[in-house]
């Protein structure tokens, strides 16, 4: 007679394609519960959800909208966390990445687009890049948890915004607290007129392209993976941990930051309070569900990004509160958390 | 009357199978040596039955009945007390703390009262310990002692105790078998688990063998000797490796003077240590666990730095080298834990070039298929049961030590720093891994071994030094070297 | 004269803004000591803010209300260990995971119960206790809401829990050596599990404190960082019950005080200032270092073969 055992081993590698394909009907049973309560139909809300927004080209367009920050986030906490950094800031380094912009931009008067727009990439960059510095260098030289301190610091940015829209950038005009505009040299340009796609999504791709790059083919990725794997072994084979680790830290913290910079360029043109909203926090549950794989971020960003215009749709049509989108995706998170432990077992079949 | 019946235990991990269809019995009030290599499965049986691992098949007896031993409680509620490896007790609470740590009762706890019955308990039961003292502020000999006492405070008719003399100087060994001899006139059971004959003859009455997970069978200990137990154990008189012969040695390649470092809890680990590794020579450094082996090999090997003294290899300067400086100046290294010192989740082809990566790079790209041969080269050379692109840990221990020798040895490295190189690996791979050491000797590489095995020492070293409480007690050339002498100066004494 | 009335109102405030953190970080306290970082403290705060508010609007009844916001906090724990414990998932991830599902949860729920109205909807609040004569000069000190005095309370008795109590001791032994716990035979999941949940809970009522008392509404802003604070504040009290005190005082302090100086016609960068807290901390985490007494045991899941 075969009889079959579950066992703590390693389960073959297609589970991890598997999960997160499996977590997405397993959040869309759990979260029907809450649809049910409002008194809508869950099949019609997921329809409004996930097909309507793609089958007009308005909506259409939006979801690549919503995804060109996520993508950018994604790709930030991907990086960190696969080289063993847990940052947790990225909502911090987007807006300290938007504030830089937003000086960028205001500053540079009169530019062309061909100086204007690199000098937004390299200030929302280095924006990013300097809000992560001192969380990174405290881990680096003293061992202080990187998770407290990028934690710390993104509420620390929260109240500089503030401090800069309610004080030196307040509209002098209308008083409201936003920035002045920037000026028209350093707008991202439209890639589909009368849309609000806007060259940012470019950017996201070819960081994508980068990371996937520098992840699986050069010695800094092979560095980088040991490290995230295993911080010991990675010492004891001669790798600069400490090094490598900086290097992980800040160039995730200036992706971040370009996620704030295309926000600015190419959606806003000034800084606001609300410019993010939880988009960093986003990247978690992105790099989470896409494996850490920059490709796997690339199509978990794209999808949540669906998820964010579908609870637009959901609201506008069927009145559903515009929150069951952050609900969706925090469960899919969740979820996709817990059946990863379903990686380390596996089925074997005993005679 | 058996206190213990085990009957057909099966306990499997992934692949390997640590317990096939073990039988094991203790009688009432003996003192049962569980004999055994390393990883023959001694430690996994006895988990089994303080409920630390669910055994896959067979059945448990307690005085005769069958029981179900799900969780440590259980095994405590049955008079089972264990002395694990790794002590397991609490750093930051007191003594008396932890005794009634998993103890139910009273929402609040008066800790006045617990101290004195602890006291009390100690009195009794011959057990010296102090209730008020923070485990962290204690030495190995007493915080084992207070694990004994936990044990018979609860009560305790059978006591497992997982190679308690593995941590022990030779007094505090007297200690333990005085005590243990005085609690088995009291009627304690005792299950004593070792790999050290000596041990098991002094103070056992019966003894049972076990060897690759398999029972290989009991016998009173007044029936057996040394020479037959040793057979049980490996199936075979002596390892088939050893050194032949003499060999003219070179230059020294290895120096090491006055160095002093600091454990974890930053105590003086080594004092003054020098050594010095002549090429085509392997110096073996015996010494009971614990004597500053551990940091040592981390200083060599990189991973820790010294707080006064010097390290050359050859003619470079190694005193505050990190690992990439060691790497660079050609010092192989065999680590003492291999699963750490790995990367169990990248692949064998991925961990083979780690240390070497600029050899496999251009223009700061990976060459994948430089890589990919250069593993199935080192697959083939050395032996290993594994594919190139298999994760790592997915291999067995045996396997991942060849995949740590290939890696290392294969640089060919003028120096080779060897801690515990065989432990936990089966004969097979032991033979393998000391017949590669030599070959490095033979080659001319300066070899040191750190190793708690005497006899490995003894069979493989040119000259043998041996450390205690973090000194170098003496260096011995291996024709002077009796397993008697090695035994007085891992206790301490002088050469 | 004038200057004492001032003190007394930054005494009486800094009382009120510390309440929410004393709740926050004594909750946090249970999760940690035994173990388990609990990131989700931002989100079970909101949610004990919502559901205090929006069960306390629906029954009519404060106290149902609290009770509800109590029962909230302690599912959220106990999903917190569900993942957390149970699974042994990152902590990390699973903690602001919770973070966001609470919250989005709420805001669900606030929309679909109270729907979008453009006045927001109010409660009548706990009232303050008037233990000394409105005219007494130190009348807004003593004169606070129940929730601070019982906040206060607390901080002993979670010191008693911790230190002098069985549940205490299993609670210091699984954060510190869950081998050995185990190996006593204490069930590490359940005491961490039992942990969490109280934990939630309190971290519930720290934030049903700022709806159901001090505001009497609940606004989407409402925790603002508050949970953070908490994790902030852990860290300065150094995992201690009784330091949680004094941190939760100098942080309400330095929130009062400039809230007063603003009132009072200071031309203050106050953004700044509000954070001053989470640069004091960094700070506070570098000296600290290695010398903390973070539970040992402090992000690592428990798992026997």
């Amino acid at each position: 007679m075969t009889k079959y055992r579950i066992e703590r081993a390693p389960a073959p590698g297609w589970m991890r394609i598997l999960i997160p394909l499996l977590a997405i009907p397993v959040t869309f049973l759990l979260t029907s519960v809450i649809i049910l309560l409002d008194g809508a139909n869950p099949f019609t809300t997921y329809y409004h959800f996930l097909v309507s927004p793609l089958a007009g080209r308005v909506s259409a367009i939006e979801v690549f909208v919503k995804s060109t920050p996520l993508l950018l986030t994604g790709a930030a906490v991907a990086f960190a966390f696969k080289g063993g950094y847990w940052n947790i800031g990225a909502e911090g380094q987007l807006y300290a990445g938007a504030i830089a912009a937003t000086f960028v931009g205001t500053v540079l008067l009169d530019v062309p687009p061909i100086i204007g727009i690199p000098a937004m990439v390299i200030g929302g960059f280095a924006g990013g890049l300097l809000w992560a510095l001192p969380s990174a260098i405290l881990k680096v030289k003293l061992g202080v948890d990187e998770v407290v301190t990028t934690l710390l610091m993104n509420s620390i940015v929260l109240n500089v915004t503030s401090f800069l829209l309610n004080g030196p950038w307040r509209n002098p005009v209308s008083m409201w607290p936003q920035s002045p505009e920037i000026s028209a040299g350093t707008v991202f340009p439209q890639l589909i007129p009368r849309s609000r796609l806007h060259f940012g999504i470019i950017i996201a791709v070819i960081v994508i392209l980068i990371i996937w790059f520098v992840i699986s083919r050069t010695s800094f990725g092979l560095k980088m993976r040991a490290i995230g794997l295993s911080k010991e072994g990675a010492r004891f084979a001669g790798i600069k941990v400490n090094k490598t680790m900086l290097i992980v830290a800040l160039v995730s913290g200036g992706i971040a930051g370009l996620a704030g910079a295309g926000e600015v360029a190419g959606i806003h043109f000034h800084l606001i309070d609300a410019i993010s909203d939880g988009l960093g926090y986003s990247g978690i549950t992105i790099a989470t569900l896409g494996g850490l794989h920059p490709l796997g971020v690339g199509i978990s960003a794209l999808f949540i990004g669906l998820i964010d215009t579908g609870a637009q749709t959901v609201s506008r049509v069927l009145g559903v509160p515009v929150y069951l989108g952050d609900v969706v995706q925090s469960t899919l998170l969740l979820v996709t958390l817990s059946l990863f432990v379903l990686q380390n077992f596996r089925i074997r079949r005993v005679n | 009357m058996h206190a213990v019946q085990m009957k057909g235990i099966v306990k499997r991990f992934a692949d390997l199978v640590a317990n096939d269809h073990v039988d094991f019995d203790l009688e009432k009030g003996e003192i049962h040596a569980l004999l055994g290599e390393n990883g023959a499965g001694k430690t996994t049986l006895m988990r089994i039955l303080y409920g630390l691992y669910h055994a896959d098949e067979g059945q448990i007896l307690i005085n005769g009945s069958p029981v179900a031993i799900h969780a440590p409680r259980d095994a405590i509620k049955l008079g089972i007390g264990m002395v694990t490896q790794h002590f397991t007790l609490v750093p930051t609470l007191t003594v008396a703390e932890n005794m009634v740590l998993g103890e139910t009762g009273s929402f609040t706890i008066n800790l006045k009262e617990i101290e004195k019955k602890v006291a009390e308990a100690s009195k009794r039961f011959g057990v010296p310990v102090n209730p008020h003292a923070l485990i962290r502020h204690l030495s190995v000999g007493e915080r084992q002692r207070v694990e004994i006492l936990k044990a018979l405070y609860h009560d305790a008719q059978i006591l497992i105790l997982d190679e308690p003399t593995a941590v022990l100087v030779p007094q505090e060994v007297e200690v333990l078998f005085n005590a243990l001899l005085r609690l088995q006139k009291d009627g304690l059971s005792v299950v004593f688990i070792s790999h050290h004959l000596n041990e098991v003859m002094q103070i056992c009455n019966r003894v049972t063998v076990l060897r690759d997970g398999k029972l290989t069978g009991t016998v009173k200990i007044a029936d057996t000797n040394l020479k037959d137990l040793a057979n049980m154990m490996v199936g075979r008189e002596n390892f088939g490796v050893t050194r032949q012969g003499e060999r003219e040695q070179g230059k020294v390649e290895l120096r090491i003077e006055k160095i002093n470092a600091v454990d974890k809890k930053g105590l003086q680990a080594l004092k003054d240590v020098s050594l010095e590794v002549r090429q085509g020579e392997i110096l073996g450094l015996a010494g009971v666990s614990g004597n500053g082996q551990t940091e040592l090999s981390a200083v060599l090997c990189g991973t820790q730095k010294i707080t006064s003294g010097k390290v050359f290899a050859g003619d470079v300067d190694l005193s505050s080298a990190d690992t990439s400086d060691v790497c660079a100046a050609g010092v192989g290294r065999i680590p003492e834990d291999r699963h750490a010192n790995l990367v169990g989740e990248l692949s064998v082809a991925e961990n083979l070039i780690l240390d070497q990566m600029d050899k496999f790079k251009k223009n700061g790209i990976m060459d994948q298929q430089k890589i990919q041969d250069n593993a199935e080269e080192l697959i083939k050379t050395y032996n290993i049961k594994a594919n190139a692109n298999d994760r790592l840990r997915t291999l067995s221990g045996g396997n991942m030590q060849k995949v740590m020798l290939a890696r290392t040895l294969s640089q060919n490295p003028r120096i080779v720093i060897a801690s515990q190189p065989t432990r936990g690996l089966d004969v097979g791979a032991t033979d393998y891994v000391r017949s590669t050491l030599l070959e490095q000797r033979d080659r001319g590489a300066a070899v040191l071994l750190l190793s708690e095995d005497l006899e490995e020492i003894m069979a493989l070293s040119d000259r043998i030094a041996v450390i205690y409480g973090g000194k170098i007690m003496g260096v011995l050339p291996a024709q002077e070297a009796t397993a008697e002498k090695l035994g007085l100066m891992m206790a301490g004494s002088a050469a | 004269m004038e200057f004492t009335l001032f003190l007394v109102g930054l005494i009486a405030a800094t009382l009120r803004v510390a309440t929410p953190l004393i709740y926050g970080t004594l909750g946090e306290l249970f999760s940690e000591r035994s173990g388990v970082l609990n990131l989700g403290i931002e989100g079970t705060m909101f949610l004990g803010a919502f559901v205090g508010f929006a069960a306390a609007s629906l029954s009519g009844s404060l106290w149902i209300g609290l009770l509800a916001a109590i029962i909230a906090g302690l599912l959220a724990g106990l999903l917190m260990a569900l993942l957390s414990v149970r699974l042994g998932v990152n902590q990390h991830v699973a903690g602001l995971g919770i973070t966001l599902l609470t919250t989005g949860l709420s805001l669900y729920a606030f929309r679909v119960i109270f729907g979008e109205s453009k006045v927001p909807p109010s409660i009548e609040s706990f009232p303050m206790l008037s233990i000394l004569p409105e005219t007494h000069i130190l009348a807004p000190i003593t004169n606070q809401y129940l929730l601070t005095f019982i906040g206060l309370a607390l901080i002993p008795v979670v010191w008693w829990i911790i230190n002098k109590t069985r549940f205490g001791l299993q609670i210091r032994a699984v954060g510190e050596n869950p081998e050995a716990a185990d190996a006593a035979g204490l069930n590490v999941y359940a005491i961490r599990t039992a942990a969490l949940a109280i934990g939630g809970s309190l971290m519930a009522v720290g934030g049903a404190f700022l709806t159901m008392a001090q505001l009497g509404s609940f606004t989407f802003g409402i925790i603002a960082g508050r949970g953070w604070v908490c994790i902030a504040l852990i860290i300065f009290a150094n995992w201690k019950a009784v330091n949680v005190l004094w941190g939760a005082l100098i942080f309400g302090g330095v929130q009062a005080l400039q809230l007063r100086l603003q009132t009072l016609g200071f031309k203050l960068p106050y953004e700044l200032f509000l954070s001053l807290p989470y640069v004091v901390t960094i700070i506070a985490l570098t000296i600290a270092g290695r010398n903390s007494s973070a539970p040992s045991a402090l992000l690592k899941p428990y798992r026997r073969e």
